[in-house]
């Protein structure tokens, strides 16, 4: 076990999956001996040489159709993808292509590939660099969509992702880079479809994406102190979508608040919902409810970004309007 | 670097290849001919469904390109694919209860026609995206760069294809990475009802070459023994780890664009005909008894084989069954 940032994990996962499987390698904007945009890279390029190590062009369409293809064809790319909000550009080669080929081939084709990218509010970046996309993958059969809150997570879900044989998106978050946690050394793979319970608790299930996993926890510590011990649970992988995990935890707790910091509508909020709802109907005692960014594009005044992206504040009153 | 490759090179004769491989590029030909009348056919009948692009007229591209390529090559296809898909080996039988919907299809009818894929013959998928396949090619072309097999990737698509976005980026990329890659654009000079020269600023896509540092060269795609001569060029500088090159088959579909167009009012009939009489199959059976000494019997023998295993090929597609309900839902994740 040692402590490390959210970063330095997710260099050691590709470090490792590079040593142990040389059809392994990475694409991406400024990865290379820049080290990527958000360091993530940072050295790779020394060990593995500029053959695995792919410096691209601005050409996000390019970068997940080239990926696509050496997929389909025996090597395994990891691509990255700079900000979330450009997979705009490359999604026709993720969604209807690399989400497809399997079933529209018969079965008979295998694309084990990660595109990587990262979201989030919280820098300033305004509307086209803080988007959180990921319910637009979570539509689409035949992605999988992993989303780590911890460096521990972010590690062995990355492992496992290069090494499943199917198209996964990988979404980081940018304000969880620099934050630290214990990771254990060596292989500590984290199955896909398998949600953590973060903090235990008895009288509300907090279900929380990404980087509000810690907005949830630090509402729980504010609710602590009025006495109410909220559940907080991170799915980490949003397909699949471990519905047992967080339908027991309601079962028990009869209050359900599902957070994310993307946008209201469409967000997986509805999702998850509705997955547990034939789960846990006869057991709420209140109706689920969620909290979210407003249906608004993120803006750039530090201020009404604070506005935007969900606070512990608005989680623990979503939490107590509940009680 | 463009330049026109023409039947005045020596390579173009047919006397220069040996006769099993002229008449077994005489056989793909006719092969694909069949298959998509047939098709035509079926389609009448009811008995396939959705859309099926018909490749007639084309088939001298498909046939003289794969004639170029070894068996663990790869080719990308697009919407117009069966003709690739037989040219690079693919069955009759697979293929035609594909478009059936039969469980016995390539894809277990779960593709049909614009999604064909043989991945054991490096056939890795027609494409119902204009221009998707493109990109795929050149990760296809990384690949076997990064694995050190020698495979080389061509990437067959159309003059509609030449203008959306994924040409630039992956003509881009294989230049920049010298990968095995050959982009064939087969300019059929319509996407749809657009006419080429409306919807493109240059004379020749492959003038766009230039803008890619790579070979630009245009063939006659009603010409075989120039489409086999000009990709056996581009393959061989691409398996010498030389990159890419744009080739550009000038041809044209005699049909309509799919099955619900009958290819008329945006073209007159007297191009349509005009196209007719540079058939490329009755072009190369000229030339197969004019320059390499084959007759009359030999070329109708092989008409005849193609027939019968045509026929077979529908049989078994008929008598295949439906995929059961449960395919529905298999098949998503590997």
């Amino acid at each position: 076990m040692s402590e490390m940032t959210y970063a330095q994990a997710l260099n050691q996962a590709l470090r490792e999956e590079m040593r142990r499987d040389e059809t392994v390698f990475l694409l991406g904007e400024d990865i290379a001996g820049y080290g990527g945009a958000f360091k993530v890279t940072q050295g790779l390029l020394d060990e593995f040489g500029p053959e695995r190590v792919r410096n691209t062009p601005i050409a996000e369409y390019g970068i997940v159709g080239l990926a696509v293809g050496a997929a389909l064809t025996g090597c395994r790319p990891v691509a990255e993808i700079m900000y979330m909000d450009f997979m705009a550009l490359a999604i026709d080669q993720l969604a209807n292509q690399a989400a497809k080929m399997r079933y529209m081939f018969g079965g008979k084709a295998r694309v084990p590939m990660v595109v990587r990218a990262q979201e989030g509010a919280g820098r300033s970046n305004a509307a086209q660099h803080s988007q959180s996309l990921e319910a637009w993958f979570v539509h689409i059969p035949g992605i999988y969509v992993a989303i780590p809150s911890t460096p521990r997570d972010a590690k062995g879900l990355l492992k496992t992702a290069i090494r499943d044989d199917n198209p996964v998106m990988f979404i980081e978050h940018k304000l969880l880079y620099a934050t630290r946690g214990e990771v254990p050394a060596g292989d500590d793979i984290i199955p896909l479809g398998q949600a953590d319970v973060k903090r235990p608790g008895r009288d509300v299930t907090v279900v929380a994406v990404s980087r509000m996993v810690h907005v949830a926890l630090q509402a729980a510590e504010q609710l602590q102190a009025d006495g109410v011990e909220a559940e907080v649970i991170d799915p980490r992988t949003l397909v699949p979508l471990d519905v047992r995990t967080i339908a027991d935890s309601v079962r028990r707790t009869h209050r359900l608040v599902i957070v994310h910091e993307a946008a209201e509508r469409g967000g997986v909020s509805g999702e998850i919902a509705m997955a547990v709802m034939p789960e846990v109907f006869d057991y709420l005692d209140a109706p689920i409810t969620r909290v979210t960014a407003p249906n608004s594009p993120v803006p750039f005044n530090a201020r009404l970004e604070g506005r935007f992206i969900p606070t512990p504040e608005r989680v623990a009153a979503a939490v107590r309007s509940l009680l | 670097m463009k330049h026109r490759a023409g039947r005045a090179r020596q390579e173009g004769d047919a006397g220069a290849l040996p006769l099993e491989k002229l008449l077994g590029m005489y056989r793909g030909m006719v092969k694909i001919r069949q298959f998509e009348e047939k098709a035509k056919e079926l389609f009448q009948q009811a008995l396939i469904r959705g859309g099926v692009h018909f490749y007639i007229g084309q088939e001298a591209v498909a046939v003289g390109a794969c004639a170029a390529l070894r068996e663990d090559d790869y080719i990308t296809s697009n919407h117009r694919g069966h003709g690739h898909c037989i040219a690079k080996g693919g069955r009759l039988d697979l293929m035609m209860a594909e478009l059936m919907g039969k469980a016995t299809g390539y894809c277990k009818g779960k593709g049909g026609s614009m999604h064909i894929a043989d991945l054991d013959r490096g056939i890795l998928g027609a494409n119902g995206l204009v221009g998707g396949s493109m990109p795929i090619a050149a990760g296809a072309a990384l690949s076997a760069k990064l694995r050190g097999t020698g495979q080389v990737t061509v990437s067959f698509f159309g003059d509609g294809g030449a203008n959306i976005g994924a040409f630039h980026e992956s003509l881009n990329f294989a230049a920049i990475w010298k990968l095995p890659v050959v982009y064939v654009c087969e300019n059929n000079l319509y996407a749809i009802s657009t006419c080429a020269a409306e919807a493109t600023a240059v004379e020749n896509i492959a003038d766009r070459a230039a803008g890619y540092n790579i070979p630009g060269v245009i063939v006659d795609g009603q010409d075989i023994l120039a489409v086999y001569d000009a990709v056996s060029q581009a393959v061989q500088r691409a398996r010498r780890g030389e990159g890419p090159s744009l080739l550009e088959a000038k041809t044209y579909r005699f049909e309509g664009h799919f099955t619900g167009d009958p290819g008329v009012g945006y073209r007159t009939k007297e191009e349509v005909e005009a196209w007719r009489q540079r058939d490329p199959i009755a072009k190369f059976r000229d030339d197969l008894t004019a320059t390499a000494g084959v007759d009359e019997a030999q070329l109708k023998a092989i008409w005849d084989e193609a027939a019968q295993e045509l026929e077979a090929a529908v049989a078994f597609a008929k008598a295949s069954p439906e995929p059961a309900d449960e395919e529905l839902l298999t098949d998503i994740y590997a």
